[in-house]
């Protein structure tokens, strides 16, 4: 019998030379209340915070404020089977959801001087970094699609889309990126 | 052609870079920086089209947005034609092809201009009034030959080949118009730090400081000559980092929430557009404040003949002369209300070119500063004159001049005096389409005769002569203090002080509504509007035929109904209607302006939405799989499903067929990805469980699986699926494809607002999950071979189980389910490891026959067991017991969405529609869906249906077709023979029980 645990195949998008593809990584949604939530960023090594619409981070892992319960919990992909280990342990008697999610969305990075503009094509936030600071994210849309828009730098931002959304986001982008860059 | 009417030098064309152009069958040479218009008039062109109902010869009005009369389709290729654009704003470029409109067979001899010589019978209202009669030749005859009369213009027939692009912006202020005010506005909000974008719909910034000399001039602004001042400024905000600048941009829609729709057009201007270069860019932007800086438009005057070719607005001549360069004309006679329009005159003198008269119809004596400057430079004045009437065919050639009686009438002889070039101005009317838009309330200033920006509804402000502050010096003074004012109101602290409002100018105070004719006198046309061809008369007629508010009568004679909206005669048609009416201006009320400001195109609404980008189209991780295996798609929401694979000469039902008895004799293997998947997690998973389904959840043992129903609280059914506990605190839920979102926002809106109690959260799996639905008697042969630490046998993993194990060495998610009414497995792995699973089981299943099988072939299969599918067997009015299901109710549970609607007496009526089978006498005979059921064979008089085909099938594992239907009494209906009525005949069927294969159920536990 074949052993296929790295036969993995990712949604293929369309790129640029601003848009590039991120590898695989481990996905969790973590749900519950303050005290779950709190612990499970401190289990992670990573800094506390209750900011909305705040990323934190911290070697590889990163912690989303995607909604008062809600965050989205990113990490490398061989991170998953320890990530979930660590919280189960860290979160044991606090109510809480904590789902896999790794294969559900697809990321890509956008990257530039005209990467907010490029963004702008189809999402209707104020991506100036007074009103996107670095370090910001938010569940928004990009033309007709949902996307989590993370500002990972001054010039770089992370968009994570559902996987049956990410050629069409991607096809969009690159063509914005054609545009704005010509 | 020559370019006789170039003036030696001036204006802000390129004479460095000739541009050669065709119209209609003649070639001409313009220079870069020319519009269209303005190159035609170089050439000495006026006669540009004709007009729409009556077929005039028309030419040129106005210099910009306004014109009303000359629009032209502009022609790049077979797909890139553009009907209805103002050549005033269509700028030239090497090798530009345009042609005139509604003339046949050409411009110099319009056959369709004898409805010109009907005019009489042509009145307002003409058509409401005429086609009455007989009846029955409206549908065939009138609605036609109109139909076919009507509109301006042909649309291009093939598809539109150019690309659009949309943007999303934000900005502390916006300003709209870059004239003096729009410019002084912008570079005040920007010195204090705001972030600004400026638009404007001209290709270059300036607006009406374009317009001013380019030598001689004598426009001062600060201090400096105007030009300079220009130049400046827009250098100092080009330079700014925080300042967007957008030429060729039109702000054409002023929506709530300071939300303005901008139109750019980034390619029409060049002769060889970048391939791939978008055509138009939409911007949506979002503007805290909004600096309104639209400048005004000069009024026609209303006169007999005011229409033909050569017969221009002042200030649209003194454009073409200082801007391009261009002479509309050798000889001139200005027809004026205003002051201003002498400035024109002036201008046109210094030129060279005739100015025979200038006839002021304004009963004063003419002597404001300009007035007295065109006395000193010898210019004949008529004061206390009027025009009342013109002649010339294709071009005026002579105007008439009579002198205005004490009560200001004309009287006395009238004289002929010849042109070539008749310039009128009637004052200037504000440009308040925008901020009236924005829901602001507009004000009747009697003083300046215009309606002025009154109450805001939005944070926006006007500012220059869009406010009636007309001169140059107040205009760039009010734009600063509007720029100043509106960063602060963003939050911007202002150094500057800032001034206060200057008030309305009544230097441009004109004369409103038509000229005054001399008694008895009623021949001629005065054109009010010029697109739609409405006269004087037609607005008076209106007013005497009892129309009372200017709404109906716009609708009534179609006056600010074309393109233009009315840019240039709705004020005048107001006065005429409020004179005829003898009522106060702002009594007869102002038509309600409405976006676009001037045409947008369609592509720039659709920006990439078009094509393959129209709508996202998702896919499974298995697609590319069945795309190689010959998969035929069908769409399914966004999804695109494999319906059927066909082998070599199979067409759809032979595919169906033999996927169905492979799936019944050995094994079908089907995608199953796009089912919703929603993980419900908590320690009250349970409670939230019982509270939303119908069935009783608490009974269901961690491993097992059961098929759940979700009604809506009106007690319908809106969604199913077959639910796993995967935990005591955890149930995997799967929903319909298309239901998906929608439960998940049902749940979640529950669970927030109504029982926040709960330990319960809600988290989509659907895209995590790649599910490969293993089916039929050999599924667990093919599948064991591939799974680790799993006991699949039927004693350990019994129907409606579910387990974690490994497939291949990959995590799975193993559920024995069948929505075929065979043994069946569905192994749900992540995502990304589905193609290679798929291939895995598609390999093992080669010994046991295996068959990847379509939706097509799943509706079938589920069929013949009776399966319901929501959406297609229920409508929204069909409850659990309806569709057989009353079974799966926990009748004991407290409550749950939908169960108080249960307690309706109509839904215990026996007389309900119910899920019944169909068996058509004919078993080769496959039913249409949809289609009625009837009692009675044969009637005589209509019959109420008693129910309708729900699905319809050939099923070739029972060698003849089954039909799911809702009927009403069905259940008390077995046996009997019912009708389904075609318009060929009725076809007989008996009522059945809808479960056809397997009644039962053996096979399920294989």
């Amino acid at each position: 019998m074949a052993d296929l645990s790295t036969a993995r195949q990712q949604q293929v998008v369309a790129t640029s030379p601003v848009l590039r593809q991120l590898p695989p990584a481990s996905r969790f949604v973590l749900r519950g209340g303050p005290q779950a939530l709190v612990a499970a960023v401190g289990a992670l090594g990573l800094p506390r915070s209750d900011s909305p619409c705040r990323a934190v981070r911290n070697d590889g892992r990163a912690a989303l404020w995607l909604g008062p319960d809600e965050r989205l919990l990113l990490g490398t992909a061989d991170a998953a089977g320890e990530t979930e280990s660590l919280l189960q342990r860290a979160l044991a008697g606090m109510p809480h959801s904590l789902v896999e999610i790794s294969h559900a969305q697809g990321a890509f990075e956008l990257r530039g001087a005209r990467a907010a503009t490029i963004l702008n094509t189809g999402c209707p936030l104020d991506l100036d970094s007074a009103a996107f600071p670095v370090d910001m994210c938010t569940r928004t849309v990009f033309a007709k699609a949902q996307i989590v828009l993370w500002r990972t730098g001054a010039e770089t931002f992370r968009v994570e889309t559902a996987r049956s959304f990410a050629p069409y986001v991607t096809k969009i982008l690159a063509l914005a990126a054609c545009e704005a860059m010509s | 052609m020559s370019a006789t009417f170039r003036a030696a030098s001036g204006g802000r064309i390129d004479r460095g870079r000739p541009l050669h152009f065709r119209f209609d069958e003649h070639d001409y040479t313009g220079f870069a920086g020319d519009t269209l218009a303005s190159a035609l008039l170089a050439n000495g062109v006026h006669l540009l089209g004709r007009s729409f109902k009556y077929h005039r010869p028309r030419g040129i009005l106005a210099a910009g947005a306004e014109e009303p009369n000359a629009l032209v389709t502009v022609r790049r290729d077979g797909a890139r034609v553009t009907p209805n654009l103002r050549a005033t704003q269509v700028e030239l470029y090497q090798g530009l092809e345009a042609q005139s409109q509604n003339r046949w067979p050409s411009l110099e001899l319009d056959l369709g201009a004898v409805s010109g010589l009907l005019s009489p019978f042509i009145p307002a209202g003409f058509y409401y009034k005429t086609f009455m009669w007989p009846r029955n030749a409206w549908q065939r005859l009138y609605e036609p030959k109109i139909r076919a009369a009507a509109g301006l213009g042909r649309a291009p027939e093939e598809a539109d080949p150019d690309t659009y692009s949309s943007r999303f912006a934000h900005c502390d202020v916006l300003v709209v118009g870059a004239g003096p005010a729009g410019l002084a506005a912008a570079a005040a909000a920007a010195a204090s730090g705001a972030r600004v974008i400026l638009c404007d719909e001209q290709p270059e910034l300036g607006g009406s400081l374009l317009s001013e000399a380019t030598v001689h001039s004598e426009a001062v602004i600060e201090g400096e000559p105007a030009d300079r001042w220009m130049a400046n400024t827009v250098r100092t905000l080009a330079a700014h980092p925080r300042v967007t600048l957008l030429t060729r941009t039109t702000a054409f829609g002023y929506f709530p929430h300071n939300l303005l729709g901008l139109n750019q057009r980034l390619s029409d201007h060049l002769a060889r557009p970048d391939s791939g270069q978008p055509r138009e860019r939409q911007w949506q932007v979002r503007a805290k404040e909004v600096v309104l800086a639209t400048g005004a438009i000069e009024r026609p005057l209303v006169f007999p003949g005011n229409d033909r070719p050569g017969i221009l607005l002042a200030a649209a001549a003194r454009t073409y002369l200082n801007r391009y360069g261009v002479l509309a004309g050798s000889r001139a006679v200005l027809v004026t209300a205003c002051d201003a329009a002498y400035q024109a005159a002036l201008d046109l003198h210094r030129a060279g070119i005739s100015v025979k008269a200038i006839v002021d119809v304004r009963s004063g004596s003419a002597d404001g500063v300009l007035p007295e400057a065109a006395r000193r430079a010898g210019l004949p004045i008529e004061t206390r004159s009027t025009v009342i009437g013109t002649s010339g065919r294709l071009r005026v050639s002579a105007v008439r001049i009579q002198r205005l009686d004490a009560s200001g009438v004309p009287a006395g002889p009238a004289r002929r005096m010849g042109c070539d070039l008749v310039l009128m101005s009637g004052g200037l009317t504000p440009s308040v389409h925008l901020f009236s838009q924005s829901r602001g309330k507009l004000a009747w200033d009697e003083s300046l005769g215009a309606f002025l920006p009154a109450q805001a509804a939005e944070p926006v402000r006007s500012a220059g002569a869009c406010r009636g502050v007309f001169s140059l010096a107040a205009a760039v003074q009010d734009g600063t203090r509007a720029g100043l004012a509106a960063a602060q109101s963003a939050g911007i602290t202002v150094a500057a002080a800032i001034a206060q409002m200057p008030p309305p100018e009544t230097s441009a105070v004109g004369i409103l509504g038509a000229l005054p004719l001399p008694r008895g006198i009623r021949t001629g046309k005065a054109f009010v509007d010029w697109q739609n061809d409405v006269t004087s008369r037609d607005l008076a007629l209106a007013a005497r035929e009892g129309f009372r508010s200017i709404e109906h009568v716009k609708r009534y004679t179609t006056t600010g109904m074309a393109t233009d909206q009315g840019k240039t005669s709705n004020i005048n048609a107001l006065a005429i209607v409020a004179a005829e009416l003898d009522k106060a201006m702002p009594q007869v009320g102002l038509t309600t302006f409405r976006p676009p400001y001037t045409p947008i195109s369609f592509g720039s609404f659709a920006g990439f939405a078009r094509g393959e980008l129209f709508d996202p189209v998702r896919t499974t991780p298995m697609h590319d799989w069945a795309a190689r295996h010959g998969a035929v798609f069908e769409n399914v929401g966004l999804w695109k499903r494999a319906r059927y694979f066909p082998r070599q000469g199979e067409d759809m039902h032979a595919a169906v067929a033999r996927e169905c008895l492979a799936a019944r004799g050995h094994c079908g293997l089907f995608d199953g990805s796009t089912l919703g998947k929603i993980e419900v997690v908590g320690k009250d998973a349970a409670t939230f469980m019982n509270r939303m389904y119908v069935n009783a959840w608490t009974s269901l043992a961690v491993g097992r699986c059961r098929y759940g129903i979700l009604l809506r609280d009106d007690g319908f059914i809106y969604d199913d699926g077959v639910v796993a506990r995967t935990a005591e605190d955890r149930f995997h839920v799967t929903t319909t494809t298309g239901g998906a979102a929608g439960v998940l926002a049902l749940m979640e809106d529950y669970r927030q607002t109504e029982w926040p109690d709960l330990d319960v959260w809600l988290t989509s799996t659907t895209e995590q999950w790649a599910v490969i639905a293993v089916q039929g008697p050999s599924a667990r042969r093919v599948l064991e071979p591939l799974l680790e630490g799993i006991d699949i046998s039927a004693a350990a993993m019994p129907h409606m189980s579910v387990a974690r194990a490994r497939i291949c060495g990959v995590p799975m998610l193993l559920m024995r389910v069948s929505f075929t009414g065979e043994l069946g497995f569905e192994v749900n792995v992540p995502a990304d490891f589905g193609p290679a699973v798929w291939q895995a089981i598609y390999d093992s299943g080669q010994k046991h026959e295996i068959a990847p099988y379509g939706t097509e072939t799943m509706h079938v299969l589920r069929a013949e067991k009776g399966y319901i599918i929501v959406g297609q067997d229920t409508d929204g009015t069909v409850t659990a017991d309806d569709a057989g299901l009353s079974w799966a109710v926990g009748k004991s549970k407290p409550d749950f969405l939908g169960k108080r609607a249960l307690q309706r007496p109509a839904f215990a009526s026996p007389y309900r529609k119910q899920l019944v089978g169909l068996l058509t006498r004919e078993p080769q005979c496959v039913l249409e869906e949809g289609a009625q059921i009837v009692s009675t064979p044969q009637r005589a008089a209509p019959e109420a249906a008693i129910g309708h085909v729900t699905s319809s099938y050939y099923s070739a594992s029972l060698g003849r077709s089954i039909a799911l239907a809702l009927l009403r009494a069905g259940r008390a209906r077995m046996g009997e023979t019912l009708y389904v009525a075609m318009p060929d005949g009725d076809i007989p069927v008996q009522v059945a029980s809808p479960i056809f294969y397997d009644p039962q159920g053996s096979r399920l536990n294989g």
